[in-house]
């Protein structure tokens, strides 16, 4: 049965290491929800996170397909509970006259943050987990939603620990 | 005091020579000419090859000789994607190799130059690692490194994309000691297994009433011989190999049963379908000798001892997993083993050997099977043996036994055509003094013949063996056996005459057309020793290969003999 899981990977911060863990999914196929990637604390370092599903096989198989490359510092799957997550979105929405405040009201209860307003449109910035951006999505879409952009999710694990210090747990 | 500055071509020789390289096979271009002018009165011998295929071959049968990595060296654009195919080569089969391709300069990357390639692009999927160096000062590091990638853990090839500015850069090297300072936080090599692993693999050996081994090219690689000899005589247990696991354990011992999977000995399918536990050392359960993977001994306990651990329950799942050296592993299992009783099962697999044989005709027309069985007996099994790939190579597996694991040289992952013959010269030229035998098929050996130049000029006694049907031999199998004999691109009508061919390029040719003159022609090519010889065996053109075990067919269904009725095409596999 398919799961969905968060990846979280450390790499070594050089050229071409996107290309080769992309292409690694691509040639195995396997998929990628949503991915994104930065610099981390140590610039020499970038942290991959990337929503992947598929069963167990595949899960463990990307895993250690990941491990194997040389710039692959540390893979891990994010605990499903003790994970924060978050993405950002932007959102351009059409808002005429008549409905412009209902959709500020909407963005209020949200915290969501108007970014740039014109004579038709509002465009809103909203950061949460996937949950509560789909529900804000969901709740924009009646009013003609123009454009969409998300960065994908990014997680860390909650508490004092990091990511090194999870070397073969799970 | 000063260091002197030196230019990154001359600093990376000076790096290959401190590496202990005897040889660079290659061929040069504009963005390699740094390089190469480097490597005038160097210590390093250049091997000029005739296309850049033939070089990767050379390095990969030089590395598999030897053991030791070898190195590459091309120019940038096409000269680069050449490789492309002899990288899969040595990826598929862990052969390690650092291979230099010049690049453009750096200030026209991306500009589209000539003869520019996104060589790192192109190759991702077909290194172990790979480098685009920009900085000159970073030269001395990245060319240590890959030598150190590419021959630890599970060796693979490593590639150093090389802008002509940086080696023509000139740089401060500070000697052996200079970019040493690797920083590899991801890069882990294992080598000791885990004990508590060990110990319920040794437990369970003992334990099994009908237990067999099955040796893989990981225990050629970590030179586990001696340990797999000790393991396999104290416990008593029959042994099977892959394709290129041939010879780490000698196939001439009694209980070794040869060849598993698609082609191999229908004793040794027999024993992998019977047993109950099945320990394997280094394969990695390749779809050519399991078969169905579902059906692939469901009954028995397994047990998988692999350098990389992502082999581990890739394709078959096991009951013990062990990441590590081989050799480490077996040294550490050595020692907890208390062997079982395996008489009864010894003895039933000594009846599959007696009822089931490798056979043949031998009267009527020249069939490759004689011809490799006389060859073999002519060499004393000792010689080093090279294949390309195709029917021929199948036959050589079957016939030509190895007692050591460096004397058997085979392109299996990657089944490339066209390796046979660059590889054999890679191999004479780290084996020198030792009998090397080029076994090819007149398909493949026409895709690299032009090294036939390569080994006249460095005078190589290599013995080509030519085992010429005329036809692209397996595919033509299939169809025979699979596709109601409709025959599609399999015809080598145009095959020039290879004795000719030969002597066009110096050389010695000889021609076997009867099973009578095998014995005596082979003898006059073993003894001919002042270049290479080729030998053009004109066989038997409808052959096929027995026991055959169809593509995604479990091994139960192997076919020994040629069938009476028509059969399936094959559901699965390639």
């Amino acid at each position: 049965m398919d799961e969905r899981r968060i990846l979280s990977v450390l790499v070594k911060n050089r050229a071409g290491v996107l290309t080769r863990v992309a292409g690694l999914f691509a040639r195995r196929g396997y998929n990628i929800e949503s991915l994104s990637v930065g610099e981390t604390e140590e610039r020499e370092y970038s942290r991959i996170t990337i929503v992947v599903s598929g069963d167990e096989y595949i899960l463990e198989q990307i895993k250690k397909q990941l491990a194997k490359l040389i710039d692959v510092v540390r893979v891990m799957y994010l605990p499903s509970d003790g994970t924060v997550c978050r993405e950002l979105v932007l959102v351009k929405v059409s808002a005429s006259p008549e409905v412009r405040w209902q959709i500020v009201e909407t963005a209020t209860i949200f915290r969501a943050k108007i970014v740039d307003v014109s004579a038709l449109t509002l465009t809103i910035e909203l950061t949460g987990d996937q949950g509560k951006t789909n529900a804000f999505l969901n709740l924009l879409a009646p009013y003609g939603v123009r454009e969409v952009t998300r960065t994908g999710l990014t997680a860390v694990v909650r508490g004092d620990r990091e990511i090194r210090d999870f070397e073969d747990e799970e | 005091m000063a260091v002197k500055k030196s230019t990154g071509a001359e600093v990376l020789v000076d790096i290959l020579i401190e590496e202990g390289v005897e040889f660079i096979f290659g061929l040069p271009g504009g963005s390699t000419i740094p390089v190469f002018d480097a490597l005038v009165d160097k210590r390093i011998r250049l091997i000029l090859t005739r296309h850049e295929q033939g070089a990767v071959h050379m390095a990969d049968g030089y590395a598999r000789a030897t053991g030791k990595t070898a190195v590459v060296l091309v120019t940038s654009g096409p000269g680069a994607t050449n490789t492309v195919t002899g990288l899969l080569t040595a990826l598929m089969d862990s052969v390690p190799m650092v291979v230099i391709c010049g690049q453009t300069p750096s200030s026209s990357l991306g500009l589209d130059a000539f003869q520019e390639a996104d060589t790192s692009g192109i190759t991702y999927p077909v290194v172990k690692h790979s480098y685009l160096l920009k900085d000159p000062a970073d030269l001395p590091r990245v060319v240590k490194e890959a030598f150190y990638l590419a021959g630890t853990g599970r060796p693979g090839p490593v590639l150093i994309d090389l802008p002509k500015d940086i080696s023509a850069a000139l740089l401060e090297y500070g000697g052996k000691e200079d970019g040493r300072d690797f920083h590899l936080p991801g890069y882990v090599v294992p080598t000791r297994g885990d004990e508590e692993a060990i110990g319920r693999a040794a437990r369970l050996l003992g334990e099994a009433k009908r237990p067999l081994v099955l040796v893989g090219h990981g225990a050629v690689i970590s030179n586990a011989s001696p340990e797999l000899k000790a393991l396999i005589e104290t416990m008593q247990i029959p042994v099977v190999n892959t394709l290129l696991g041939k010879g780490a354990f000698p196939e001439t011992h009694p209980l070794n049963l040869g060849m598993l999977g698609m082609h191999g000995t229908a004793y040794a399918n027999k024993a992998v379908i019977e047993c109950d536990l099945i320990m394997s050392v280094g394969s990695r359960w390749d779809d050519r000798i399991v078969g169905r993977y579902d059906e692939f001994c469901p009954a028995a306990m397994k047990i998988h001892i692999d350098i990389d651990p992502a082999e581990i329950d890739k394709v078959v799942k096991v009951d013990v997993g062990i990441i590590g050296d081989a050799k480490t592993v077996l040294a550490q299992m050595l020692p907890l083993l208390e062997p079982g009783d395996t008489a009864d099962w010894v003895k039933r697999v000594g009846r599959f050997r007696r009822e089931y044989p490798l056979k043949y005709k031998k009267e009527g027309k020249l069939r490759a099977q004689h011809v490799m069985e006389e060859l073999y007996r002519l060499c004393d099994g000792k010689a080093v043996v090279v294949t390309d790939v195709g029917q021929h190579q199948m036959w050589a597996a079957q016939y030509m036994l190895a007692d050591s694991g460096n004397n058997w040289i085979s392109s299996g992952g990657a089944g490339t055509m066209g390796f046979g013959l660059p590889a054999a010269i890679g191999a004479q030229l780290g084996r020198p003094g030792e009998p090397v035998v080029a076994i090819v098929g007149d398909g493949g050996f026409q895709m690299t013949l032009a090294e036939l130049a390569t080994a006249g000029i460095a005078k190589l006694p290599i013995k080509i063996v030519v085992i010429n049907n005329h036809y692209l031999g397996m595919v033509r199998q299939w169809q025979n056996l699979f596709y109601d004999e409709r025959y599609s691109g399999v015809d080598l009508e145009g095959n020039p005459d290879f004795v000719k061919l030969a002597q066009s390029y110096g050389l010695k040719g000889f021609r076997i057309t009867r099973p009578a003159d095998i014995r005596r022609v082979l003898k006059a090519a073993m003894d001919y020793n002042e270049g290479p010889c080729l030998i053009d065996a004109e066989v038997e053109k409808h052959d096929n290969v027995f026991p055959i075990v169809p593509a995604g067919a479990a091994l139960r269904n192997m076919i020994l003999e040629p069938p009476k009725r028509k059969l399936e095409k094959p559901t699965g596999g390639t």
